[in-house]
């Protein structure tokens, strides 16, 4: 079955044990995590995870939402539209560099995709990056003939656009109402 | 006042009306123990042979009082040997507190001796689990756990207390259990808005929009879920059923939730369900679902389930909604509130010809007498004519748990005590114990098969240590009865590892606890049996001898259609 990409926002008590019982919840009912980015927020006793996973349609990414709510460490959670919302990765790749020609290759390629060179060693060079997969994906492939040593992702973070934030509309009515029919 | 961490947990028990533990004593948890000592008069603690007998039978406590069962162990073995028993309650949202303790902090993530992780075991098949590090933490977050495991869909919940903690001092002060929620951690839960501790409110939007299909409808079913149990919910189910008119399906789990002798029932659902039901669930036009989740035991085939109905779903718990079965309507809220809500808003219907196309098909399974032997359906029919109308029936999991599932007539929740969810074989001598130490004055019977038996008959030893008068019924076919039956019908009648050749003398068992027990082979003895274990004021034990080939029907397969009966 075709699997659609969906982004939540998770606000959870910063204490241990709870990001694996979030974690746990998507094995549980049988979904495996694209991408997991967890940290702080500006309440330093709550956390915000950012979750992205691969469901079959809304109607399932909206039940994973209602099974999130039922744990009682999060306090919310927001299924964010692709359309409203930014998503941004950082990541790092060192890449081989033993040649002149090949260092001013790299770091040319790193300046288009407005990258940034944060180590340099006689033979090697950290490049990183910030985006969306497209834009990562693509220096990860320019960057591969020169041999990649070793590549980090953070994970996706993402916010809504606009000043929406997570507590807005969590338990809006449509979130819980899918499936109705209209009746009349 | 300053009280040591043992004590600050028995006076939060009491401040929680707890008056009856299960447990069993060990190092980790014995300054709790030791702190019982001096509670003896106003907590009463059963100690049973085995922990997983303790967690059923805190369950069954739970499940046929409605209040919130207690169980202690201890650290390592004794904490996961509660495993079973917890996810047990869990599958079927009984609440129950279980209190864990583990080693001191100092000997934490050493492999000290009897160290277990056990809130990490627990984490999949409790609401919430806890780890408790120090004495100061502790009112609070049993207070929070036990109004955690009673609200919303109630649920177990583990509180693993390191031993430190159980001995330090700190400051106590009494809050009466109303006062609860204005406090620490769980004000500050119900304040979060994304939590329903208490259930949430039924949509009126919701309730009229139902209360509208129903209006239309021509051939509407109710289906009685467990959630109709929990919910206590059985007064305004008889009201509802009634104004609709409509036949009521009952699960399993919903078994009590709408009497069993009235005659909207159809009896059981599902895989086992009357031809009644299904065909029923197959013909409606408008499905109305109280506290069910449509599991593979009851929808079957969920595409084809029920396909040329509206299906509404109403359940406390929003993460049931859709899960399994997609429905066109669905209510949120407790299924009591939701009822009396509808019941003032619909007036009397009249479904005369869709009840005598639903009644023309039978509601129960009859059986053909085969001969002298003894049946399991002249079992039923004899403990339903002579032991009392509101004897509680705590059973284990196979063939006689479906036997007298469908051919009891459950009149009350709490009546039946039955893994449904998990189906856990050993689960029923603990909670008849459960059952009986909260209804002294009730008989209670404990229904199982000689492989269900054989798993926690240890217990006898409880049920005489107490001298509860508990009846066991052993349905005694010398086999893995259900396991045998699925071989049978869809295995080509290979009996890999399922007949039982040689079984313990089960007279002689009864009589090494030192209890009474008789072996029956013909209806007549059965009852002579049954009468001599109702007044004899004891534990009982009747080995009643059955057919090896005797089945439960009707039968449908997993995951086929809900009509197409593989036995009739
Ligand atoms: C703990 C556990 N192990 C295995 C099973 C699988 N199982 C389901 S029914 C059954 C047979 C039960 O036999 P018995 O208790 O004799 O009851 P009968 O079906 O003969 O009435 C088994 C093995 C189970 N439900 N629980």
């Amino acid at each position: 079955m075709r699997k659609n990409r969906y982004t939540l926002a998770v606000l959870v008590d910063n204490e241990s044990g709870v990001l694996s019982q979030v974690s746990r919840l998507f094995s549980r009912k049988g979904y495996n995590i694209e991408s997991l980015a967890v940290g702080t927020t500006d309440t330093p006793t709550v956390s915000r995870i950012t979750i992205e996973v691969m469901a079959e349609d809304d109607a399932r990414a909206r039940l994973l939402c209602n099974q999130l709510r039922k744990l009682f460490p999060v306090h919310s959670v927001k299924l964010l539209d692709s359309s409203h919302s930014i998503r941004r990765e950082l990541v790092l790749i060192k890449v081989k560099a033993g040649t002149t020609e090949a260092r001013s290759e790299i770091i040319q390629i790193a300046n288009i995709f407005r990258g940034s060179v944060i180590d340099v060693a006689p033979t090697s060079l950290t490049i990183a990056v910030i985006g969306e997969e497209a834009k990562t994906d693509a220096i990860e492939t320019l960057l591969e003939k020169h041999g990649i040593l070793e590549l980090v992702r953070t994970g996706v973070v993402a916010l809504e656009r606009g000043a929406y934030t997570i507590d807005d509309d969590t338990k809006e009515k449509g979130e819980f109402n899918y499936g109705k029919v209209a009746f009349s | 006042m300053k009280l040591t961490g043992a004590r600050i947990l028995l006076e939060c028990l009491l401040e929680q009306g707890v008056d009856t533990v299960f447990g069993y004593p060990g190092g980790t948890i014995l300054n709790v123990y030791d702190a019982l000592y001096d509670y003896r008069d106003k907590i009463t603690h059963i100690r049973t042979a085995h922990e997983q007998g303790a967690a059923h039978a805190a369950d069954g406590y739970a499940r046929s009082t409605g209040k919130v069962g207690v169980c202690f162990a201890t650290s390592g073995p004794g904490a996961t040997n509660l495993v079973t028993g917890i996810a047990t309650a869990y599958m079927d949202s009984s609440p129950v507190v279980f209190i864990t303790c583990n080693v001191g902090e100092n000997l934490i993530g050493r492999d000290s001796f009897q160290e277990v992780d056990i809130t990490g075991i627990t984490m999949p098949i409790t609401k919430c689990n806890y780890l408790v590090r120090h004495a100061d933490q502790l009112a609070d977050i049993v207070r929070e756990g036990f109004a955690i495991a009673r609200s919303g869909r109630p649920g177990p919940v583990l509180i693993d207390i390191l031993k430190n903690a159980t001995a330090e001092e700190t400051e106590y002060a009494f809050l009466p259990r109303e006062k609860h929620h204005t406090r620490g951690r769980l004000a500050a839960l119900i304040g979060r808005a994304s939590h329903d501790m208490t259930a949430p409110e039924p949509d009126i939007e919701d309730i009229d929009t139902l209360a509208h299909l129903i209006g239309e409808a021509e051939r509407p079913l109710i289906i009685c879920g467990g959630g109709v149990v929990r919910g206590r919910a059985h007064e305004e189910l008889a009201e509802f059923a009634q104004k609709v008119d409509a036949p009521v399906a009952i699960t399993v789990m919903g078994a009590g939730g709408f009497n069993g002798r009235n005659p909207l029932t159809t009896g059981m659902i599902g895989m086992h369900g009357s031809q009644a039901s299904n065909m029923a669930v197959d013909a409606c036009d408008l499905l109305i679902a109280l506290g069910c989740r449509f599991s593979d035991r009851v929808a079957l085939n969920p595409a084809t389930f029920a396909k040329q109905a509206v299906i509404v779903q109403v359940d406390i718990d929003r993460s049931e909604i859709n899960k399994n079965v997609q429905t066109s309507h669905h209510i949120v809220g407790d299924v009591k509130r939701v009822l009396s809500l509808l019941n003032e808003r619909i007036g009397q219907k009249d479904n005369k010809a869709w009840k005598d196309y639903v009644f023309s098909f039978p509601t129960e399974t009859e059986y053909e007498l085969t001969g002298e032997a003894l049946t399991p359906k002249q079992i039923s029919d004899i403990v339903a004519r002579t032991a009392p109308w509101d004897t509680i029936v705590a059973t284990d999991v196979g063939q006689h748990q479906i036997w007298v599932t469908q051919h009891f007539h459950y009149d009350y929740p709490g009546q039946l005590l039955t893994s449904g969810g998990f189906g856990s074989m050993g689960f029923g001598l603990g909670a008849a114990i459960g059952a009986k130490i909260s209804h002294p004055d009730k008989t209670v019977l404990h229904i199982t098969g000689d492989g269900s038996f054989r798993m926690n008959c240890n217990e006898l030893a409880t049920v005489a240590y107490y001298d509860l008068p508990i009846i066991t019924i052993i349905f005694d076919n010398r086999t893995l009865g259900m396991v045998r039956q699925w071989q049978t019908l869809i295995y080509n009648q290979r009996y890999c590892e399922t007949d039982i050749k040689k079984e313990p003398d089960f007279v002689k068992l009864a009589e090494a606890y030192g209890l009474s027990g008789r072996r029956v082979n013909n209806a007549a003895d059965f009852e002579a049996a049954l009468k001599e274990a109702l007044t004899c004021g004891h534990g009982y034990v009747i080995d009643a001898v059955i057919d090896v080939d005797e089945k439960v029907r009707p039968m449908v397969n997993g995951g086929d259609h809900i009509t197409q009966f593989l036995l009739n």
